[in-house]
């Protein structure tokens, strides 16, 4: 059976995880009213933000240094060239998503500092306004994400159960083959 | 001569007289700076006063006649965002509606090394008194004297942050408060 490294498939999952906790950690933590948990749990979403980017930026460099297995012959072309796009742009937004909320906080005058420890630049000044916009875009883009992802995992289980081939399983190793 | 005018130059007389044997220095306001630095889930942020008064009487060759007080306008604080402005004057925080000013008078102010000096005096932040000390550095460029310097404080002396914001966790306690004064002598008559 084909299938994608076992680091590549830890990676895939863990990143997988870890972005649907900070998504929901941050749309529950936007609307508090400011209180010590909120500026804990903004802080714990920047130190978990900076965390999924590393991961993220692993990922990338595995993904580039071990070509994944190929996709079914029974692929159209326009198939194919379309999990390529779609497979592309997660791994964009994966990178797109924190680095926005990184400029975001840097806008806003708040300093990133990972788990409390490690100060990270700030790439950008203190810009009121411009933090307007790119919290506009750190919201869009996460949006845009999930209606991604849905497709992502459509595509996954259109694969597994009409199609029948190893598209899931080769990512999802202790799923039975069908 | 009835007793409005006489209450009138008993009162002109009374501001009169203490420009008479005090020069006060003249401070650039829109040079100065009352800042602080606070720092949250180990981060600093920084923040500044818009609105403060200084009057200042500084000789550095005699450093212990000197006079200075600060009056900071509470109101006009600037806490990084529009919602922690909001936040930081409500009654847990400073208390803006109750206590709408801070005041430092240095009561004592020594000479430390070169151009270093140290003033002490009573700090009044929310209704609470504590005498602190403020370590300063002058920097005389031209007429302009650049006084520069910052006081420690822990919030909870002055109870700034009561209730569940009394955790050093989320808001440390130490709190740097900062200025720098910019003054000139006054004109010559």
């Amino acid at each position: 059976m084909k299938r994608y490294t076992h680091i590549a498939i830890l990676l895939h999952w863990l990143i997988a995880l870890a972005i649907f906790a900070n998504l929901a950690l941050g749309l529950y933590m936007a609307d508090l009213a400011i209180s010590p948990t909120k500026l804990r749990l903004y802080s714990y979403h920047k130190w978990a933000g900076l965390s999924i980017f590393t991961f993220v930026i692993l990922r990338i460099v595995w993904r580039f240094t071990h070509r994944p297995p190929a996709l079914p012959r029974h692929m159209p072309s326009w198939e194919k060239w379309g999990a390529t796009i779609s497979h592309a742009t997660l791994y964009g937004l994966t990178l797109a998503v924190p680095v926005t909320g990184w400029l975001f906080s840097s806008a806003k005058g708040f300093k990133t500092v990972w788990f409390g420890v490690l100060p990270v630049p700030d790439l950008i000044a203190k810009d009121l306004a411009l933090a307007d916009i790119l919290k506009t875009w750190h919201e869009g883009l996460n949006y845009f994400m999930v209606v991604l992802v849905v497709l992502h995992v459509a595509a996954a289980l259109k694969h597994h159960l009409r199609d029948r081939d190893d598209v899931l399983t080769r990512m999802a190793p202790w799923i039975r083959h069908p | 001569m009835n007793l409005t005018v006489l209450r009138t130059f008993a009162l002109a007389a009374a501001l009169a007289a203490p420009a008479l044997h005090a020069a006060p220095l003249a401070v650039d306001v829109a040079r100065s700076e009352v800042s602080f630095v606070s720092t949250q889930m180990g981060v600093p942020v920084p923040g500044k006063f818009r609105k403060f008064t200084v009057v200042l009487d500084f000789d550095a060759k005699k450093p212990e006649a000197a006079k200075a007080s600060l009056e900071i306008d509470i109101g006009s604080i600037d806490a990084g965002s529009p919602d922690a402005d909001g936040e930081v004057i409500r009654k847990p925080w400073l208390n803006a509606a109750q206590f709408p000013k801070a005041t430092f008078t240095a009561t004592a102010v020594k000479a430390l090394s070169g151009n270093r000096f140290e003033a002490t005096g009573p700090l009044t932040i929310k209704g609470r008194t504590k005498t602190v000390s403020a370590p300063f550095t002058l920097k005389t460029q031209g007429a302009a004297q650049t006084f520069e310097g910052a006081i420690q404080i822990n919030r909870s002396d002055f109870g700034i942050g009561d209730g569940p914001w009394n955790d050093p966790e989320t808001v440390a306690f130490e709190v740097q408060i900062r200025f720098r004064i910019v003054a000139q002598a006054p004109a010559a008559k």
